[in-house]
């Protein structure tokens, strides 16, 4: 097995007496899908900005390739390489969606891009997006599920060596989840770690090599995708006693 | 790109040199009063629009950092008996002011939306206190400040100071210009865009924040530093006058302010509406202008002229 790219260690968050995160163990081995489920409220949207330095953690630390990032803003993680998409997606509305792009190239990327071919590295994310005919359009004027790519697109446009997808595919009709589930695993056959959040159990299901289950700040499942599935505590945690 | 470039600075020459012709050919001081006023409501429209416009945290403390230039400069000009040239009162000034720029930066960039405009115009009202108070400076009574009697081989005085508002403004479009299609404007713009979204993508936010303070402060004092030699008596009242302020975000405004030349069309627009209208119709007419300009603006083109423009062009087949 490969050395783990990230490791978050006895992780708790708290917002006033609230807690939100408790002695949470997850570790992600370079180059695998990790899915992360649990009902709403149990603390997955925490754990991610934990991960991506939006907010800092109270306990406990967080480790990627090797380097304690624990209290490292989050530009310099994502100089580092983790990258992250939002639930709800946050594009630079007075840009266009090339343009997009070029933030995470020039900043996040910036000791790893090509200076004089931003534009050209940005529009080969784009492709790959299937964006490509978007380019020049402005971004606050895409669909739903443009939008949706458009986030995978600018977290790709970091070049992560770990992506953390949000919910990249609520709200998306089936045929739109299979089409960012492609190109998931795409980015993730290139050998990018990703850790996906997601409620469309089909989808985390089919990708996820390995699944962590929370529950109200809890990890309280873990294991392959069939595991999780027998597993009689995810049950009660999504169904009730 | 590099067309573009060229036809820029042609422009600038072309603008300097027009300025050089004026001196030549007009004789009554006035039009260089009025061209200053309308160049000086342009350098405050550039330099608010570099934090309020590119980077989105909108300042109601213009007239702040534009006194504090001024009372650099009479500051200056006093402790070492009138002998400093113009530039170097123009660059201390500059330094002042940036470093203001800074440390309000510093202070207040945690505070988001109202609540930074809120703490820029209480910064703008510690420093009037402060000038008011401080007898060197003339405190609450006003300062006067004596014009030099050489002005190299102009006319007059004013022509001079006019030569030297219009390379100043100049200077400040292309620094707004430059910064529009770099890197760093690309970061500055995310940032307004969204913050946290921008923090994600790797831009150093803290520090691009500061940036565009502190530059946004040194333009500001640069827009000041030769003001006391305009009107040769200065006060806290009219430097740190809210009018100075309320211009320094009506021009842009109007432009529109996403783009560098917004605040500068914005400013020429309404700068020489309001010298019109004063010298036509009366001079309390030209406050009124700004309210009903910038009400009708942020109603009808929310995007200002440049809005307007580039929706026009976008509509029609390429």
């Amino acid at each position: 097995m490969s050395a783990p790219v990230l490791t978050v260690g006895n992780l708790t968050k708290r917002f006033g007496g609230f807690v939100a995160l408790q002695n949470v163990d997850v570790h992600v081995n370079a180059g695998e899908r990790l899915g992360l489920i649990g009902p709403n409220g149990s603390g997955k949207t925490t754990l991610i900005n934990c991960i991506s330095g939006a907010l800092f953690n109270d306990e406990g630390s967080i480790v990627f390739e090797g380097r304690d990032i624990t209290r490292m803003p989050a530009h310099q993680r994502a100089r580092l390489g983790v990258a992250r998409s939002f639930q709800i997606p946050k594009p630079f509305r007075s840009m266009s969606v090339l343009e997009n792009l070029r933030v995470p190239l020039e900043y996040a990327a910036w000791s790893r891009a090509e200076h004089r071919h931003i534009t050209d590295e940005a529009m080969a994310v784009l492709e790959q997006m299937g964006l490509k005919e978007r380019a020049d359009e402005n971004s606050a004027g895409l669909t739903q599920v443009d939008m949706r790519k458009l986030e995978l697109a600018r977290a790709l446009a970091a070049k992560p060596r770990l992506l953390v997808s949000d919910e990249a595919m609520a709200g998306l009709s089936s045929s739109e989840v299979d089409e960012i589930l492609e190109i998931l695993l795409a980015l993730n056959r290139r050998g990018v770690a990703v850790i996906m959040i997601e409620h469309i159990m089909r989808a985390v299901m089919r990708f996820s090599e390995r699944v962590v289950v929370l529950d109200a700040g809890q990890k309280i499942a873990e294991g392959t995708p069939a595991e999780i599935v027998r597993n009689p505590q995810v049950e009660r945690a999504y169904l009730g006693e | 790109m590099k067309l573009r470039v060229n036809a820029f600075w042609l422009c600038a020459v072309a603008i300097v040199a027009g300025g050089l012709v004026l001196t030549e050919v007009l004789h009554n001081d006035y039009y260089f009063n009025a061209l200053y006023v309308i160049l000086q409501g342009t350098l405050m429209a550039v330099a608010w629009n570099i934090l309020g416009g590119f980077t989105g945290y909108v300042n109601f403390g213009s007239a702040g950092f534009f006194a504090v230039g001024a009372y650099t400069s009479i500051f200056l000009d006093k402790y070492f008996g009138h002998t400093l040239p113009l530039p170097v009162l123009i660059a201390a000034a500059a330094a002042v002011c940036a470093l203001i720029g800074l440390g309000v930066g510093y202070l207040s960039l945690r505070l988001k939306g109202v609540y930074f405009s809120i703490a820029t115009l209480a910064m703008a009202i510690v420093f009037a206190t402060l000038i008011s108070n401080w007898r060197y400076m003339g405190g609450a009574r006003g300062a006067y400040i004596l014009t030099p009697e050489t002005f190299l081989w102009f006319h007059s005085y004013i022509q001079m100071l006019f030569m030297v508002m219009l390379l100043l403004t100049l200077g400040a479009v292309a620094i707004s210009r430059n910064l529009n299609f770099s890197r760093l404007g690309r970061g500055l713009a995310a940032i307004r865009d969204d913050e946290v979204a921008a923090e994600c993508a790797g831009v150093p936010t803290l520090r691009l924040k500061l940036i565009s303070t502190t530059l946004m402060g040194a333009l500001m004092g640069v827009a000041g530093a030769p003001y006391p030699f305009f009107v040769t008596f200065v006060d806290p009242a009219s430097a740190f006058s809210l009018f100075v302020a309320v211009n320094a975000i009506a021009m842009p405004m109007i432009g529109g302010t996403a783009h560098w030349i917004g605040p500068v069309i914005g400013a020429l627009l309404l700068g020489s509406a309001q010298q019109v209208i004063t010298v036509t119709v009366s001079s309390e007419i030209n406050v009124l202008l700004v309210g009903v300009m910038l009400v009708g603006f942020v109603t009808l083109a929310p995007q200002g002229i440049v809005g307007l423009a580039q929706k026009y062009f976008r509509r029609r087949p390429r």
